[in-house]
């Protein structure tokens, strides 16, 4: 546990939190790795989980039928993998998998959501950092409609 | 008379009667003598080979959207202000064959072309003319690549300039630039006529030595002092007689800051974007190059020719144009002219003619223009 | 007393000698000359107009490497009948040029930089001139690297000369599409997200841009947002042109003319129209 702690403060997103809401956040977390080839996470299933990684690469994709899969992002060291663990049906709308071995810091929802309850001004901090992720997101999806590269 | 007598800015006086003279001087050196004259009922300007060929008696009225000829009471020879026609049509044609093209083989030949350069004699070139010339060397001549067409043609005209007596300039506006109505530099001769009871007579002024070796021929003499006087007087009273002004204080930074004035939507409502302004002004330059091939499919050429910015494939980029709008065109046009202009070349692309305000179909006004944008400009003081 | 034409509007004919396909609608023609003297030299970043016999002329930028003046190389897409006629010349083939034309990428001006080059489309054709440059003086120069982004992985041009810069240590490249197939193995995302990966130092780093208006003017507000001032980033832009020499006044935009101010602008100097449309 003892050694999640850096990497977290060290991790864009966390970066800048005060220790005591990093402590906080230890107490929701495991490590996890991922071969190449293994979903962080699957369509439909259940998001328990907020992966934050810090080593590797991951595709976020979505399964057509005829077509297979088709990526739409890839993300890697530095960035974070969840969006909708805060918002219900609770539920992953895409498939993300790793394409290197990948290390990821995987925080457990309920228990992050708890603490968030319990104290408001941790989970402002949370959901802060939250809302920037979901901007860039928006922004970069937006390009992406744009057709960036056409004429 | 002498020939030291004649130098640079000397003034000379040449009865009305003996103007025929001058075409003839000008013709026995080999000059295209141009000049205005009547030609369908338009006046255009053509060639000159006697004073019956220049339209003596008549005038032009001028407002926006509208030119008049009517006759006047005397028998003036320059007595209207500047036609539909510039001299850039003679300085810089509209249509030229660049090149013609031979396939050989799998490949193809090239064949210059190469003119021979027409010598021409520009009379009655008035002082915002004159101003036009001179924007119009700085595109073709001062920039990396000088237009050899244009050189070529302009170091051989010889330009008899006009100084203004015209005492209805509906749409001038040379004074409030300071192009006009005098012509201050860049001619051989300069004229300037005066009426006054029955004498009819010209004060010619000599700017070039070219010029004096010109008028050593003719039968004048030196103007007195008192004529030089009348002559001043003719100009002076068209400078005060203006019909429009165009006020150009930091007129760049007006329009640089005001690319999203309201105006511009609500003069766009009146353009018809048809050009008639870019083809009638006399410092436009834009052109085009077209190619062709002929049926054979084995020669082709290149055309060099005018074009406007109001059309809208004079913006195409595959796929579609930049200035879709014609609130984008006229917007491009007005703003080259007067603003981009002088970071480009280091003078405004306006001479002050009014002819663009003439030939307007629907009468659009640049100096109202301009001064709509200013009484409710942004970010540039008023005044 | 004749008037001649300056050599710039004069077509010089040269020879194609390969055609390859890089994509749907895009090849790239190694070209030399018919006759005279062999050598092209030109900077990296300036055009040339490409004549077709009897159908007409299109700016095209250089894409070839300027330490190999002897082949003229010109990556050209087929979006109208002159760039159609280009692209289906075949080998032994004649077209015209006028050139080179235009303000090159400011290489020889940054020694001691960092260098970012950030390509979206087809516009990595007129920037990889420029990459050859820096790699060929590879010492003079800090990090660099390569950012390039297309629609899809079938879009993107030079893709064995991508996987050999990959290979190499003193370049990174990275490469990124809007959408793949999931054999696709490099990024999927648009170009500006890709800047969080590259390394760089703001202060001393200088950012070389070419591609659609869209993403130049994205990847230029990500640059600032690293710390990048306007005057350490560089941008190609394009418009109309029909004389290439900024006589014929259709590339203007605001006060310049594109073809001999440009296409290649520091931003700074540029960037109270760049943004402003219709102009």
């Amino acid at each position: 546990m003892d050694t999640m702690e850096p990497i977290l403060a060290a991790h864009p997103f966390f970066r800048g939190l005060d220790s005591r809401y990093l402590k906080l956040i230890v107490e929701c977390a495991s490590r996890e790795t991922f071969s190449p080839g293994k979903f962080l996470c699957q369509d439909n299933e259940e998001a328990r989980k907020f992966y934050v990684i810090h080593h590797g690469r991951v595709a976020v994709e979505i399964y057509r039928a005829r077509r297979g899969a088709v990526t739409l992002q890839t993300i890697g060291e530095g960035e974070v993998l969840g969006w909708l663990w805060f918002d219900r049906p609770y539920h992953w709308h895409m498939d993300a998998r790793a394409l290197d071995l990948t290390r990821v810091i995987s925080l457990e929802v309920q228990g992050l959501m708890d603490r968030c309850n319990r104290d408001h001004d941790f989970g402002y901090e949370l959901m802060r950092r939250y809302a920037h992720h979901l901007a860039v997101q928006f922004r970069v999806t937006k390009a992406q409609l744009a057709d960036f590269y056409g004429d | 008379m002498t020939a030291s007598s004649l130098k640079v800015g000397v003034q000379l006086r040449l009865a009305a009667g003996d103007f025929q003279a001058l075409l003839d001087a000008l013709a026995s050196r080999g000059y295209r003598v141009m000049g205005p004259t009547l030609e369908d009922g338009q006046m255009i300007y053509g060639e000159i080979g006697k004073v019956a060929d220049l339209p003596v008696g008549w005038t032009a009225f001028q407002e926006g959207g509208s030119f008049r000829l009517e006759p006047r009471p005397d028998q003036a020879f320059f007595g209207f202000a500047v036609g539909q026609q510039s001299w850039k049509q003679f300085l810089w044609p509209p249509h030229q064959t660049l090149y013609q093209v031979q396939r050989q083989g799998a490949g193809f030949h090239v064949i210059p072309g190469a003119e021979a350069v027409p010598k021409f004699a520009f009379l009655g070139v008035r002082a915002c003319e004159l101003a036009a010339m001179a924007v119009q060397d700085q595109v073709f001549l001062q920039g990396p690549h000088v237009d050899p067409t244009y050189k070529a043609r302009r170091e051989q005209a010889f330009i008899v300039a006009l100084n203004c007596g015209h005492q209805d300039p509906g749409v001038c506006f040379c004074a409030s630039l300071g192009t006009g109505p005098r012509a201050a530099a860049g001619y051989d001769l300069a004229l300037t006529e005066v009426l006054r009871g029955q004498e009819h007579f010209f004060v010619v002024e000599i700017g070039t030595m070219r010029g004096a070796d010109l008028i050593r021929e003719l039968p004048e003499r030196i103007a007195t002092p008192e004529e030089v006087d009348a002559a001043a007087r003719v100009v002076a009273a068209v400078a005060g007689n203006m019909g429009r002004g165009l006020d150009t204080t930091d007129i760049k930074e007006l329009f640089y800051a005001n690319y999203e004035h309201p105006r511009w939507d609500e003069v766009a409502a009146r353009c018809l974007n048809c050009g008639n302004c870019t083809m009638v002004c006399p410092t436009c330059f834009c052109h085009t190059l077209e190619d062709s091939l002929n049926l054979t499919g084995v020669a082709g050429e290149r055309q060099r020719r005018l074009d406007s910015c109001f059309s809208v494939d004079f913006s195409y980029l595959h796929g579609g144009s930049i200035r879709t709008s014609p609130k984008s065109r006229y917007r491009q046009w007005l703003t080259h002219k007067l603003a981009t202009w002088i970071d480009q070349f280091g003078c405004s692309g306006c001479v002050g003619c009014g002819r663009c305000i003439t030939w307007c179909p629907v009468g659009i006004d640049l100096t109202e223009e301009v001064r709509a944008i200013r009484e409710t400009a942004a970010g540039v003081r008023k005044e | 007393m004749t008037a001649k034409l300056p050599d710039p509007m004069l077509p010089t004919p040269f020879v194609v000698q390969k055609v390859k396909r890089e994509t749907s609608d895009t090849y790239t023609l190694d070209l030399s000359r018919a006759d005279g003297p062999t050598n092209f030299a030109f900077a990296p970043g300036q055009f040339n107009m490409l004549y077709a016999f009897g159908a007409g002329e299109v700016p095209i930028s250089i894409s070839g490497d300027p330490a190999v003046p002897k082949t003229l190389v010109h990556t050209v897409r087929d979006v109208g009948n002159v760039t159609r006629a280009i692209c289906r010349l075949k080998r032994g083939e004649v077209l015209g040029v006028r050139g080179p034309f235009g303000v090159p990428w400011p290489v020889d001006r940054v020694a001691g930089e960092d260098v970012l080059i950030i390509a979206g489309g087809l516009g990595l054709a007129p920037l990889r001139p420029a990459l050859y440059h820096l790699l060929q003086h590879r010492g003079e120069f800090g990090n660099i690297e390569l950012i390039y982004g297309a629609r899809t992985p079938k879009d993107l041009l030079y893709p064995k000369e991508l996987e050999r810069w990959r290979g190499r240590f003193d370049l990174r490249v990275h490469v990124t599409v809007d959408s793949a197939a999931d054999d696709w193995r490099s990024n999927v995302g648009v170009v500006t997200k890709i800047i969080d990966r590259a390394r760089f130092d703001p202060p001393s780093t200088v950012a070389l841009i070419c591609g659609p208006g869209v993403m130049m003017r994205f990847t230029v507000l990500e640059l600032m947002s690293h710390g990048l001032t306007p005057e350490q980033i560089y941008v190609s832009m394009e418009r109309n042109m029909k004389c290439g020499i900024g006589l014929c006044g259709h590339c203007q935009w605001g006060p310049y003319f594109v073809c001999k101010d440009g296409p290649v602008y520091r931003f700074d100097r540029i960037k109270d129209w760049f943004d402003r449309r219709e102009v």
